[in-house]
């Protein structure tokens, strides 16, 4: 019999559809936090100038406990979800050694192939967009406490929404493959309705993604001001 | 037709190897592997060493031949082995690249032909049902619902090309291994192994140095036989559940 | 040499019951002290490796093909045969005993064939607890199918890849003990030789494809599992690899080949397009269960087959058979369908084919239900004939396809050469002179999880075997042979490719000795062999070198034996002055133009003792006696 260790967590952990399990479910969890951000983000098109968005922040200042432990959630998620998958690429390209001089693709789609640059795009910008709007470090003029107006200095400068832009098209990607990739793995698959379910996957991933374009947009086109 | 072959030379596992370009005269009735034959006849009149391919039964059931045609294995067209490939799928002029299936599992042995074994390593490891010969009740008192029954037999039907291997991007054995274990999971008899099955088979797999799965299809759509990614979950259910469910065994040793 | 088939007496249904109490069984705590060196990984190899290692024997078992699972028994498409009755049309063991007697032509064991049919029934149980997964009724049970002429329904089949599946099934319990330590696999190893200690086969010299490296293994049985020779024709169904090489080199170590001149064509092959062609492709004989075949009544009609009206089709099969009509056996098909393309009425290229028309079927069932039945062979059809058969009728010729002769065995399955045990298609036994539609799978399997278990035992426990270290002298000397052999070949840097030599000696062989042989053809035949044999010696090339993957070096070897080999088929196929089953002599046919068998003076099993090449093979008789089913001339009017 092949590698046991009489350990069935770390079995289960160490091996290849162990790590595709942990990384299904904190993808999974990543997302849920993606559409609440989302919510929140969707704030700015209430007509108040910003009130309802300065009273969520306020909320959530409110309780450091609770925010704390999201944000240290969250950071836990997203390093097991990054570990996981360096642990796994580097597997991949291990398994690969010496390339094809040709290689053509007859079904995998460029977002599913390129998971390993989207990825890690995303975690870079998530870094820069920590210092931009939350610590303020990267920020030309930061107001604790005040998101909307943080938001539309933030994107008023074309280059700062671009850039933001290009990441959000990145998660749309990596959402587009990884919401039907979680059902995958998770073993979800039937012929009812995967091909609805792979329909859906990229159909939310287009709808979060335009739900964040549209902020920066909004206010390039100065509808939110 | 005239064609140009660009084919990888490998003297074996340890030379480095190398694509080289040969000129070839093909006809359009001629299987893929017909051509090569008629290409390394050429090669051995000249005094050439022919290009090393496995072929075996030719009529795409015995899974031996595989040659990775432009990118992609078995060739351009869908659910066909190298061996039931014919040259009116190429036209005059044609430039064709032949590679061999790579994957760290899969070492070259010569040229285009690679060694497979890794598979059989797998299937000994849990592929089967644990029944010796002749202690068998009568076939009828096993009654398999037919759907259970198909299913299992297109699962089944795998050839063991590793054509799936070849074309993941990441060198990933789940669907053959999935396929196995979708097809005695999905029958009576192989219930009573079923969790332990997935389970040895899957760290067989990863032992073996396949890569992981990344849910692109590829594999499902070079697969010869036409086996889908369906396994492929049906085995991540399997073992995700059995690693957690799992009891193990007690050492029992026999009555007096 | 007196040949002792050993056969126990007793009534015939209870011969096999009665021989199984009388043969010695081997201690269970000894069994672990012998080692059975199993070549071929087939039906018959992998089960018989798989049984004998759940018994205790430490088993050894060779392949040449990169995975036992590829072994050319996976091609086998119809199904197999069992004597279940599950259908309740009034099968028995009787019958299908009955049959496959009639169906050899009178010239198989009868207790052979009658033990076989009773171990068909165990064969399915087997099968289904391993999972195989044969077609299935809606209730759940086990779907059955008329074929290949029966007139019971007693096939079972999984779609169209029966023999897949099956061995599959043989090949997953070989690999549990594989994983559980009594089975060593060594693939990619080929057999080149057998080694004798006292009389006794006690070893194999074997070389590692990859590495040209030769090895001895040694043992205290050998089991040639190897198939059979159809390759010697070069235009087969076989798989490329299928090759004679094992059988052959233990004849040429003493063990007799019985009937080689028994070779079965099939019916329906995809015709020979160019010179090119490396291999038939089969389409499995259930097509001719809805398909009609015919050709035109004018000679060298070359019109479409849609504009030739009905009065002007010639549906033979059905005119000269009325009751099987399109279902007569292999060989009345195929030397049907010989007939009316040597009238002049074949069509297609060079005229060598007569059509399968499934026009009146899909108009009678509709596309679907055609499609249903047929999808994957007309996919096939299509994808190597670019035409499109639910449109077009197919065509198709008669194509080698299986040899009911091989090396000689006893009752045990052992031949002539003690502790040498031969399985499936490799030995001569069961299949008399023409095999039935999904036979072999049965007896494949038969062989491997049914007989030999019992038979080897009774050997091991009854004869004292001292060990043989791989350096004993015998078999030094045996792979001193082998080597210098492979160096000869190597030295050859002629002008000629070994598959030029092999294609020459096939076209030889199926023009003089194929569907219909004659006297003449079949001395001219001999005539020519050693000037082939000479040329091939002469003038042929083998690029490389023999420490390594030289796959020109392997043909080479295969193609030396087959030349070798193909002058003992032709003496028997001379020396058989009847027609029977696969050998149609067309000096002994009615004025109908059917077989006429000599029962008077043919029947027997004709063995060969090979003598070297060029000298005449010595024939060894081993009487037929039929108890039971009587010999009578095969109608199928």
């Amino acid at each position: 019999m092949a590698s046991s260790c009489g350990c069935w967590v770390r079995d289960f952990l160490c091996s290849s559809i162990g790590r595709k399990t942990v990384m299904a479910a904190t993808g999974l969890a990543l997302f849920g936090f993606i559409v609440g951000h989302l919510a929140g983000n969707l704030q700015a098109f209430i007509p108040d100038h910003g009130a309802t968005m300065k009273q969520y922040a306020d909320m959530l200042h409110s309780k450091p406990a609770l925010l704390w432990g999201a944000r240290i959630g969250l950071l836990v998620l997203l390093l097991v979800h990054v570990v996981t998958a360096v642990s796994l690429a580097i597997a991949n390209r291990a398994a690969r050694p010496v390339p094809y001089q040709a290689k053509a693709w007859r079904e995998a789609s460029y977002a599913s192939r390129t998971m390993m640059v989207s990825g890690p795009l995303i975690l870079f910008y998530v870094v820069y967009h920590l210092l931009h709007f939350t610590t303020g470090h990267a920020h030309p003029d930061f107001q604790a406490g005040d998101p909307y107006r943080n938001l539309v200095i933030g994107f008023s400068n074309p280059l700062v929404a671009i850039v933001y832009i290009a990441a959000m098209a990145m998660l749309t990607a990596h959402l587009a493959h990884g919401l039907w990739s979680v059902a995958q793995t998770l073993g979800i698959n039937h012929p009812k309705y995967t091909a609805t379910l792979r329909r859906l996957s990229v159909l939310i991933a287009l709808l979060i993604g335009a739900g964040y374009i549209s902020v920066p947009v909004a206010v390039l086109a100065r509808i939110l001001k | 037709m005239k064609i140009t072959l660009h084919v990888w030379r490998q003297k074996g596992p340890s030379d480095a190897g190398r694509m080289a370009t040969y000129h070839h005269e093909a006809h359009a009735d001629m299987s893929f592997l017909e051509m090569l034959d008629t290409l390394n006849e050429g090669l051995t009149l000249k005094g050439e060493e022919p290009v090393a391919f496995d072929s075996d039964c030719r009529e795409g059931i015995c899974g031996m031949c595989g040659i990775v045609i432009n990118g992609i294995p078995h060739g351009p067209r869908k659910s066909t082995t190298t061996c039931q490939l014919h040259m009116r799928e190429f036209k005059d002029g044609d430039h064709i690249t032949l590679e061999p299936f790579r994957a760290a599992a899969f070492p070259i042995v010569r040229d285009l032909a690679v060694d497979r074994a890794a598979f059989d390593r797998v299937i000994q490891d849990g592929g089967f049902v644990s029944v010796n010969t002749g202690s068998c009740q009568d076939a009828n008192c096993i009654p398999v619902p037919k759907k259970a029954s198909d299913l299992a037999m297109d699962a089944a039907q795998c050839i063991g090309c590793g054509a799936c291997v070849a074309s993941c991007p990441n060198a990933s054995a789940m669907l053959f291994v999935s396929a196995k274990v979708s097809h005695l999971g999905l029958l009576p008899q192989g219930q009573p192994e079923r969790g332990d099955r997935a389970l040895r088979m899957v760290h067989r797999m990863d032992a073996e140095g396949f890569g992981n799965c990344t849910n692109t299809r590829e594999c499902e759509a070079s697969c010869p036989k036409d086996i889908g990614v369906e396994f492929i979950a049906r085995m991540n259910r399997d073992f995700t559940l059995s690693s957690a469910l799992e009891r193990q065994e007690k050492a029992g040793g026999g009555g007096g | 040499m007196e040949l002792k088939s050993n056969i126990p007496s007793g009534p015939m249904d209870q011969k096999w019951e009665k021989h199984r109490f009388d043969l010695k069984l081997v201690n269970p705590a000894n069994k672990r002290k012998y080692t059975v060196l199993v070549v071929g990984t087939g039906l018959a190899g992998a089960s018989a490796a798989a049984s004998l290692a759940e018994l205790g024997y430490n088993v050894k078992v060779f392949c040449f093909q990169d995975s036992p699972r590829r072994a050319h028994s996976i091609a086998a498409q119809g199904g197999i045969n069992a004597a279940k009755n599950y259908c309740n049309d009034g099968d028995s063991v009787h019958r299908l005993f009955y049959d496959t007697v009639k169906g050899g032509d009178y010239r198989a064991r009868e207790a052979n064939v009658h033990r076989l049919a009773e171990i068909s029934v165990s064969i399915i149980d087997q099968c289904v607890a391993q999972g195989v997964p044969f077609a299935r009724e809606y209730g759940g049970l086990l779907a059955n199918r008329s074929f290949g002429g029966t007139q019971v329904s007693r096939t079972f089949y999984a779609r169209g890849q029966t023999g897949q599946q099956l061995l599959l099934g043989a090949y997953q319990a070989m690999m549990r003990q594989v994983g559980l330590g009594k089975v060593q696999l060594l693939p990619r190893t080929e057999m080149l030789d057998l080694v004798l200690v006292n009389g006794a086969a006690r070893g194999v010299v074997t070389r590692h494809l990859v590495t040209g490296k030769l090895e001895v293994h040694t043992g205290d049985a050998v089991c040639l599992a190897t198939g059979g020779y159809g390759n010697v024709f070069f235009l087969s169904t076989n798989a490329k690899g299928s090759n004679v090489t094992a059988a052959w080199r233990a004849a040429r170590r003493g063990a007799l080949f019985a009937n080689p001149c028994f070779t079965q064509i099939h019916p329906t092959c995809i015709p020979v397009s160019g010179d090119h062609q490396s291999k038939l492709t089969l389409m499995s004989e259930s097509l001719r269960n809805d398909g009609r075949i015919w050709v035109p009544t004018k000679n060298g009609d070359t019109r479409s087959p849609s504009s030739i009206p009905e009065a002007e089709r010639d549906y033979y099969l059905e005119r000269r058979y009325p009751s099987f009509g399109n279902l007569v056996p292999r060989d009345v098909a195929s030397r049907a369908a010989k007939s009316a393309c040597d009238e002049g009425r074949g069509v297609g290229p060079g005229g060598k084919g007569v059509y399968l028309d499934f026009g009146d079927a899909v108009q009678r069932l509709g596309q679907k239900a055609i499609a249903e039945k047929y999808g994957n062979l007309f996919d096939m059809y299509q994808r190597i004939t670019d035409e499109n058969p639910y449109k077009v009728p197919m065509r198709i010729y008669p194509a080698i396809h299986y040899t009911m002769g091989g090396l000689w065995v006893d009752y045990n399955l052992m031949s002539n050469i003690p502790g040498l045990y031969v399985l499936g298609e490799a030995n001569f036994s069961d299949h008399g002179a023409n095999r039935l539609g999904a036979s072999a799978l049965m007896q494949g399997l038969a062989d491997g999880y049914f007989i030999i278990p019992y038979t080897i035992g009774d050997y091991l426990a009854k004869t004292k075997l001292d060990k043989v270290a791989p350096d004993h002298a015998e078999c030094n000397r045996v792979k001193q042979d082998v080597s210098e052999r492979l160096q000869k070949l190597m030295a050859g840097k002629g002008k000629r490719t070994v598959d030029s030599i092999h294609r020459e000696l096939g076209k030889l062989l199926w023009d003089k000795c194929g569907m219909a042989r004659n006297a003449a053809g079949l001395k001219e035949a001999l005539g020519k062999l050693p000037d082939l044999r000479e040329e091939f010696w002469k003038n042929v090339t083998i690029p490389g070198s023999g420490e390594s993957f030289n796959q020109s070096l392997e043909r080479a070897g295969r193609v030396a034996d087959f030349l070798e080999f193909a002058e003992v088929l032709l003496t028997d196929a001379h020396d058989r002055n009847e027609s029977c089953g696969g050998h149609f002599r067309e000096e002994y046919q009615s004025p109908e133009g059917e077989a006429q068998r000599d029962d008077v003076n043919f029947a027997h099993v004709a063995a060969w003792e090979y003598r070297g090449p060029g000298e005449k093979p010595v024939l060894h008789k081993e009487p037929l006696t039929f108890e039971i089913v009587h010999p009578t001339q095969r109608s199928y009017k």
